[in-house]
């Protein structure tokens, strides 16, 4: 467990940590560390340099602007879980992030380094697309803004560049009512499926419902299938039921020594038609 | 809390004392052993699972600054060519094939992880470095990971010296089960999986030796239940003479049978250390212990049972196929063995039985025991068959356990094999104590209700009784095991009064310096703070076999007892002379001895070892001070048992087990610590429980290890353990000096199957009848789905 040689360099603003990438062949961001780390240690990775961004003042807090919710990248799910304007604007974030890791591992892991890590089996993903989280990247040239559904492009990639970093989220802040279920694998505590649901209803009748699904997939999605079936009409057990019933329509699901790609499959079925439960009371 | 009166030191609920130590980091483990100049070993381990070497080119890991030494197998072979097998064990006619089991893999490798090559660097970021730049060329073979393929026709051969991947066949045979089975109403054919597990100590293993080149003597620190057992290994394997080798096995972090064996790595530190002239240390990282320490269970299991109408088993057969892993591991094929074998008719009277395991290689990490080692497998299968017994004849299986069990009135009871004779027993009390505590006939009515409404509870028993504290040395012999199983105790009293107790077992989690205070506080009239208990180093304690096979407190504990009566009867006759009355004139009363009659007339041990380290004033014959030694070979092992009670919901729709009540009842004997009983119970229950429905050690085809962290190996966690309701009653062991019996290991026999027994009784109303373990929820909503279709 003794890392491959490197270069640690520690960066105190977004300018200089851009600047040690745009100056570093092969590097890598370190915030919380919790999946680079062990990664390290184990020799399955081994960059010549560690660019630490746990530092930067700026990428860590949490605030609302316009009615929307900002939080930095490096805010950590900690900060979230004991927010209280996350509780009062994002139900869904503030039922997340209390369901990730241990106290211990909320305590260093940060919201932005789950979501650029894009594990599939990440919690943080699935949120990101149920709430439709606006993603801030800054490069060389400025920022550019990009949204969930098109942020993660594969397991363990998505849009940010080798020479940008993630250094803003911002998510609607109407407090719209939202809940994330999540069955853990026994061993490792990551999700074996978990599904981000927030859903409006007005007397009986469905308003918006979004679900956004990690790890069934190599990637989180969105199961937009069900939230057509769903949006604007009439609430009862039968229609969440069918809605939910094609959640996992024409996935191919991830297998593994835990959960075969059809028990994935069943996962994602069972866990919407529960969100949807709880939510809409049907 | 705090305990007045040596008297009342026996059965309270003291707090360990090696707690303060332990939690506050001031514990002394191997890993905290930092010498002077001490050079760090790391090993470059095999990808494969099966292949040939076709070169190792260590040239560049050689040149690497920093780099001490990089031995490979013909570096080291002069020194150690072979791990010794211990148990080599009997009862297998001219079968036994114990394949050589080299330090470092010689020409070929058998499993993923073995060592290949050993680097020695100054540092283990250098050492780590080195390791990579090993080049190792393999040529793959077809590795073979199941038991039963493994001795198929046309498997790759492992070991051209055991054909067929056999390693032994072994049976035992009590009276006519091929005839009890013609005769039976009712039959039934099972196949059951007790699947490998991964002991994951907190500690994983570690040794650090130091080799005076001046004197010849070598110290080593390790990771060892049984530091002299490691001495002896030693010696034998390497020819440094016995007493030049000094092993210390101080705090250990957790053993569960996986640091009973003696490993390569520990013997290629005393290699290194010798060859460099440093002191060498390795400590595993948690990857690598989980290839790297010994596996355990690993069985598959073909069960055949015949009983009565009414659910009476008359005949049970049973053929097993046991992996020892690739190699022989020190223990490992006692384990599957008679460990396993003698034990086969648990609690019943099953008077027609037969056994019959084939042990096997294949291309897996060695095995060898773990916590209950051969007794959860046989407990397992009992368990199983009761249930499947009663449900065959439409009977509860509370009343199918109460119709085969040994009666209270057939002790002491001999087994059909005849290999054992149960000491003392009542099987009904306490499986009587559970049912009430559970409330079993509600308990029953609310499933029928629960069930009436759709949902999946269940409701499940565990009957049992393990033999342990190992045990009759003649025992052991006769079964092969190379070394006696009596173990040791000395008794110093101090001149001041104060007490060091020397013990030949080890504690790894148990809590001797605190429970065997207690037996001495007692014996000696002295507070248990006054008592101080030494054991692991081999300087220190006379000769000692250690511990595993729940053995502390029936063996040591014996031992302790006996060595303080010895004390108590030279303190006597020296407290009459001191008293001027003749020794039958004086008793033990309140902690001293006191003349008959007249108590306020009294001496205290403390008194007593005063007068004999002065020694100018004791009586004729009397020698000075006041230390004693025993040596005690029990002349039977210890049954302990009980009856656990699982109540499972398991979720229709995605198949996970939730345990909504557990109930414990077992009788360990006497009790000598409360709340380290207890201890023992609720960590064996977390461990049993988790091989019910979560622990697994997964190999592909290939002989990669699948679950090879903690990301895919699914320990317990005090997240997911229930709320353990123990009960205990005290049936005391009629022959050792203390009357206990053994509990560490009796958590991780019962809980197991009933918590299977639970899940398969939940899921009956669908047909379901048996799913192997562990139940993940996969597995089992894969089977709700397969029975709904």
């Amino acid at each position: 467990m003794h890392p491959a040689p490197f270069a640690y360099k520690a960066a105190h603003s977004v300018e200089e940590a851009l600047q040690l990438l745009r100056s570093h062949e092969d590097a890598k961001i370190l915030a919380g560390g919790h999946s680079l780390i062990p990664a390290l240690k184990l020799r399955l990775t081994q960059p010549a340099v560690l660019i630490d961004i746990s530092k930067i003042s700026s990428l860590r807090g949490i605030r609302r602007e316009n009615g929307k919710l900002i939080i930095g990248s490096g805010t950590t799910h900690r900060e979230i879980e004991q927010s209280h304007l996350v509780a009062e604007a994002s139900p869904l974030l503030a039922s997340v992030a209390p369901q990730i890791g241990d106290v211990q591992v909320r305590h260093r892991g940060t919201f932005g380094g789950s979501l650029a890590h894009a594990d599939p089996a990440g919690d943080w993903p699935a949120a990101a697309l149920a709430v439709d989280a606006e993603l801030v990247i800054a490069g060389a040239h400025g920022t550019r803004t990009v949204h969930a559904s098109e942020f993660f492009t594969g397991m363990l990639t998505t849009v940010i560049e080798p020479d940008e970093i993630l250094t803003e989220i911002k998510v609607p802040g109407e407090g719209t009512p939202g809940i994330y279920l999540k069955h853990r694998n026994a061993a490792s505590g990551y999700a074996t499926v978990g599904v981000a649901v927030t859903a409006t209803h007005d007397h009986g009748r469905i308003g918006t419902v979004t679900i956004g699904v990690t790890g069934a997939t190599p990637v989180a999605f969105r199961a937009s299938i069900v939230e057509h079936a769903l949006n604007g009409h009439a609430v009862s057990a039968h229609l969440l039921d069918e809605a939910a019933s094609h959640a996992a329509d024409g996935l191919e699901c991830l297998s593994d020594i835990h959960a075969p790609a059809a028990y994935r499959s069943q996962l994602v079925k069972v866990m919407v038609r529960r969100a949807l439960g709880k939510l809409l009371h049907a | 809390m705090a305990v007045a009166s040596p008297t009342r030191a026996f059965g309270a609920s003291i707090r360990r004392r090696e707690d303060p130590r332990l939690i506050t980091g001031r514990g002394k483990f191997t890993d905290d052993m930092h010498l002077a100049n001490a050079a760090t070993a790391m090993f470059v381990r095999s990808p494969h699972g099966h292949a040939r070497i076709v070169s190792i080119d260590t040239s560049a890991a050689a040149a690497h600054p920093g780099v001490l030494g990089v031995y490979t197998f013909e570096d080291v072979k002069g020194f150690i060519s072979g791990m010794p097998c211990a148990w080599p064990t009997t009862n297998t006619g001219d079968t036994l094939k114990l394949a050589t089991y080299p330090p470092l893999a010689d020409g070929k490798v058998r499993y993923f992880g073995e060592a290949v090559a050993l680097v020695v660097a100054i540092d283990p970021n250098t050492a780590a470095d080195a390791v990579q730049l090993v080049n190792v060329e393999y040529d793959p073979l077809p590795a073979v990971i199941n038991n039963e393929a493994a001795v198929a026709p046309g498997a790759p051969l492992i070991h051209d010296s055991a054909p067929g991947n056999q390693a032994f066949r072994w049976s035992l045979v009590g009276g006519d089960t091929n005839g009890a089975l013609a005769h039976a109403d009712v039959r039934i054919s099972q196949t059951l999986v007790n699947q490998r597990l991964i002991a994951t100590p907190l500690e994983t293993r570690c040794a650090v030796a130091d080799y005076n080149p001046a004197s010849g003597e070598v110290t080593v620190w390790v990771t060892s239940q049984n530091p002299h057992i490691h001495r002896l290994l030693i010696a034998l394997s390497t020819g440094i003479p016995e007493h030049k080798i000094r092993v210390i096995a101080g705090d250990v972090g957790g053993g569960f049978g996986a640091k009973i064996p003696y490993y390569a790595g520990e013997a290629l530190c005393i290699f290194a250390s010798k060859e460099l002239g440093v002191p060498v240390r390795w400590s595993e990282s948690r990857s690598e212990n989980y290839v790297a320490t010994a596996h355990g269970r690993d069985h598959i299991q073909h069960i055949e049972v015949g009983a009565t109408k009414e659910g009476k088993i008359t005949a049970l057969k049973v053929t097993a196929y046991a992996s020892l892993g690739a190699y022989p591991s020190t223990a490992a094929p006692g384990v599957p063995t008679w460990l396993f074998g003698c034990i086969i008719q648990g609690p019943y009277d099953i008077p027609n039985n037969e056994v019959h395991v084939i042990g096997v290689y294949t291309n897996t990490t060695p095995t060898d025991a773990y916590r209950g080692a051969g007794r959860p497998e046989a407990t397992y299968i009992l368990e199983r068959v009761i249930d499947l017994v009663a449900a065959k004849v439409g009977r509860d299986p509370v009343d199918v356990r109460r119709l085969n069990f040994v009666r209270k009135d057939q002790f002491p009871f001999k087994v059909a094999n005849g290999t054992l004779t149960y000491d003392s027993g009542d099987y009904e009390l306490t499986l009587g104590k559970a049912l009430h505590t559970i409330g079993y006939t509600d308990l029953r009515a609310w499933q029928a209700e629960q069930r009436a409404a759709g949902k999946l509870v269940g409701i499940g028993v565990s009957s049992f009784v393990e033999v342990c504290g190992l045990g009759p040395s003649s025992a052991a012999n006769a079964m092969g095991f190379a070394g006696g199983l009596y173990d040791s105790a000395t008794i110093r009293v101090h001149p001041t009064g104060k007490v060091t107790v020397f013990t030949g077992v080890h504690s790894h989690g148990q809590g001797h310096e605190t429970s065997f205070a207690q037996i001495v506080a007692r014996d000696l009239g002295v507070m248990v703070d006054d008592v101080d208990v030494i054991h692991g180093d081999t300087d220190k304690v006379q000769h000692g076999m250690g511990t595993y096979g729940s053995r502390s407190a029936p063996v040591g504990g014996g031992a302790l007892r006996m060595a303080g009566m010895k004390i108590r009867a030279k303190a006597q006759k020296i407290a009459a002379h001191l008293l001027e009355v003749a020794e039958e004139d004086i008793e033990w009363v309140d902690d001293a001895f006191r003349v008959k009659g007249s108590p306020d007339k009294s001496k205290t041990i403390p008194d007593c070892a005063f007068a004999a380290y002065m020694a100018g004033n004791l009586p004729a014959g009397v020698t000075p001070v006041l230390e004693e030694q025993h040596w005690y070979d029990p002349e039977n092992f210890v049954f302990p048992f009980g009856t656990h009670i699982c109540v499972v919901e398991v979720d229709r729709e995605t198949g996970e087990t939730h345990i909504k009540r557990y109930v414990a009842v077992d009788d360990c004997g006497e009790i000598i610590n409360p709340m380290l009983r207890d201890g023992q119970v609720h960590g064996g229950i977390a461990q049993g429980i988790a091989q019910a429905l979560w622990e697994e050690a997964v190999y592909d085809e290939n002989g990669q290890l699948l679950s090879g962290s903690l990301m895919d190996y699914a320990i317990p966690k005090a997240s997911v353990m229930p709320h353990l309701e123990l009960g205990h009653t005290v049936t005391p062991s009629p022959h050792n000096p203390l009357g206990v019996k053994g509990i560490g290991e009796a958590g991780t026999i019962a809980s197991t199957p009933a918590v299977v027994n639970a899940v398969m009784d939940a899921l009956s109303p669908l047909g379901i009848h048996h799913i192997d373990m562990p139940l993940r929820p996969a597995k089992v909503w894969a089977a709700i789905d397969a029975a709904s279709h």
